[in-house]
């Protein structure tokens, strides 16, 4: 299997990431700022980012329940627990995901937090854009690590979850 | 992510589902827990399905958890109570299920005193159908929320893994389907489970279950880590189970007195309503050690997690 990014590589996306991030907290100190990672892979970047830069407040988002294909996807959903322990309202929050493709997990996910709140604003980073071909919604991020447009399926793997950390090309292993 | 899926498109009762499947619920209940806390306390999950109450026996807390599970996850409800409608009139069971499936139903929970009747319903209708208790057969979601209950209250949520615990169920084991339902969940997780109880009411088929059967609540309370005190059910038992409720009370009320018995962090639990004074001393039933009304929030989760999972069922 075709590797797009290995473990330095990746490591080297997620504190770009991090710099990015950085600078839109910076760029109004005084507002309150968080980050949040929809599962099952945001969720450990945006905690990586999180520690980089000493944000203490992240959340963890699963939008199995927002999800627009529930009668239609051919796997089982699996519902995870949402763990956003602070209260949305007013804040600056950057919405973290590994791969933006159809662009669908992200209106779930923005759905979702409208529901927990109002915050004042939302950014999406994303560590890889499978390019506009394959959007199937009007949806944009803000920062992206990496683009690969193209049919191959991209994978993003980060350990605790998986066992490496990668960005691999292909099939499912 | 592991192959495993839900394979059930009914809920009919505990003694169906593996562990694995148990497993799953409740930790898909774990996922749905935070929704009621929430500042919009609703998800879109079920959106544009129909969810249809049949009780045919009265029971409002039940009906009401399941009304708000499916309204949490955004389904529409249809309220349809046994009494004072066409049933009353003759029309048996398969027909008033029928004709409320024409209207559109995806979901029926059902209620009802016969033995059977969510199976009867489930082999003659398209919905899915959740049982909410028949008969004396089974009452799986109360059997799941008490597991839940002491998954949460015991630090097992991880893995829902019960090996080394010892849960008593005490009370009128013999008209229970809360017993029934619980002893089979119990058992597929692991615990060891001990049936306490007046010999009139225990059932020796539960041995064979590999229970351990006893009538002395004294000697048990502390080797267990939950007791589950079951209502006695004035409604279904004639006199002749036991010579007098004060009887009762004395042999098989968890006073305060019991309670010190017991170990310091037993979790006790109630399916309600209770009789405080009988099966539970009213200082017992609000103590630190209670966890009834958890019961009845875990209840919450437990059910948005069976109707959803029933209603997303991938039909091989």
């Amino acid at each position: 299997m075709q590797a797009l990014a290995d473990a330095s590589q990746l490591a080297q996306l997620i504190s770009e990431m991090g710099a990015w991030v950085d600078s839109k907290r910076q760029a109004n100190p005084q507002r309150s700022f968080a980050l949040v990672g929809i599962r099952s892979r945001g969720d450990v970047v945006a905690h990586r980012v999180a520690e980089q830069l000493d944000i203490a407040q992240v959340g963890v988002l699963d939008i199995t329940l927002y999800r627009d294909d529930l009668s239609e996807i051919a796997s089982q959903p699996t519902v995870r627990t949402t763990e956003i322990e602070f209260s949305l309202d007013g804040l600056d929050v950057v919405l973290i995901d590994d791969v933006l493709m159809s662009g669908r997990s992200i209106r779930a996910a923005l759905s979702s937090l409208m529901d927990m709140g109002r915050p004042r604003r939302v950014w999406l980073a994303v560590l890889v854009d499978r390019g506009a071909e394959v959007r199937e919604l009007p949806i944009a991020a803000d920062y992206v690590g990496l683009t690969h447009a193209g049919d191959e399926h991209v994978r993003v793997l980060v350990t605790p979850t998986d066992e490496q950390d990668a960005i691999l090309l292909g099939e499912d292993a | 992510m592991s192959d495993y899926a839900w394979p059930h498109r009914h809920l009919l009762g505990i003694e169906e589902l593996s562990a694995e499947d148990i497993r799953f619920v409740l930790q898909t209940a774990r996922g749905l827990e935070d929704v009621s806390t929430r500042s919009v306390k609703k998800v879109p999950a079920l959106r544009g399905k129909v969810v249809a109450n049949l009780f045919f026996e009265d029971s409002t807390r039940t009906s009401s958890s399941f009304q708000l599970a499916a309204q949490r996850l955004s389904a529409d409800v249809l309220d349809f109570k046994g009494k004072g409608s066409s049933v009353s009139k003759g029309e048996t069971l398969v027909d008033t299920a029928r004709t409320i499936e024409a209207m559109g139903v995806d979901v029926m929970v059902c209620r009802h005193h016969h033995s059977g009747a969510a199976h009867k319903l489930a082999t003659n209708v398209g919905a899915h159908v959740v049982n909410a208790g028949d008969g004396q057969h089974e009452h799986p979601t109360q059997a799941l929320l008490d597991l839940y209950t002491i998954a949460k209250r015991l630090n097992r949520l991880d893995t829902f893994d019960f090996n080394g615990l010892t849960v008593a169920i005490v009370g009128d084991i013999a008209h229970s389907r809360v017993a029934r339902s619980n002893v089979l969940g119990l058992q597929k997780l692991g615990a060891k489970v001990i049936l306490v109880g007046p010999t009139t009411l225990l059932p020796g088929a539960f041995r064979d279950l590999g229970c351990e059967l006893s009538n002395d609540l004294d000697e048990v309370l502390p080797r267990v880590d939950v007791v589950n005190m079951l209502r006695v059910q004035f409604e279904r038992i004639a006199s002749q189970a036991f010579p007098s409720t004060r009887e009762y009370a004395v042999l098989y009320g968890l006073t305060p007195e019991r309670l010190a018995r017991c170990k310091s962090e037993v979790v006790v639990m109630h399916p309600g309503p209770m009789n405080r004074g009988l099966e539970i001393d009213g200082e017992v039933a609000d103590g630190p050690n209670s966890a009834i009304l958890q019961q009845v929030t875990h209840g919450l989760a437990v059910r948005m997690a069976v109707l959803f999972l029933v209603s997303t069922t991938h039909e091989k």
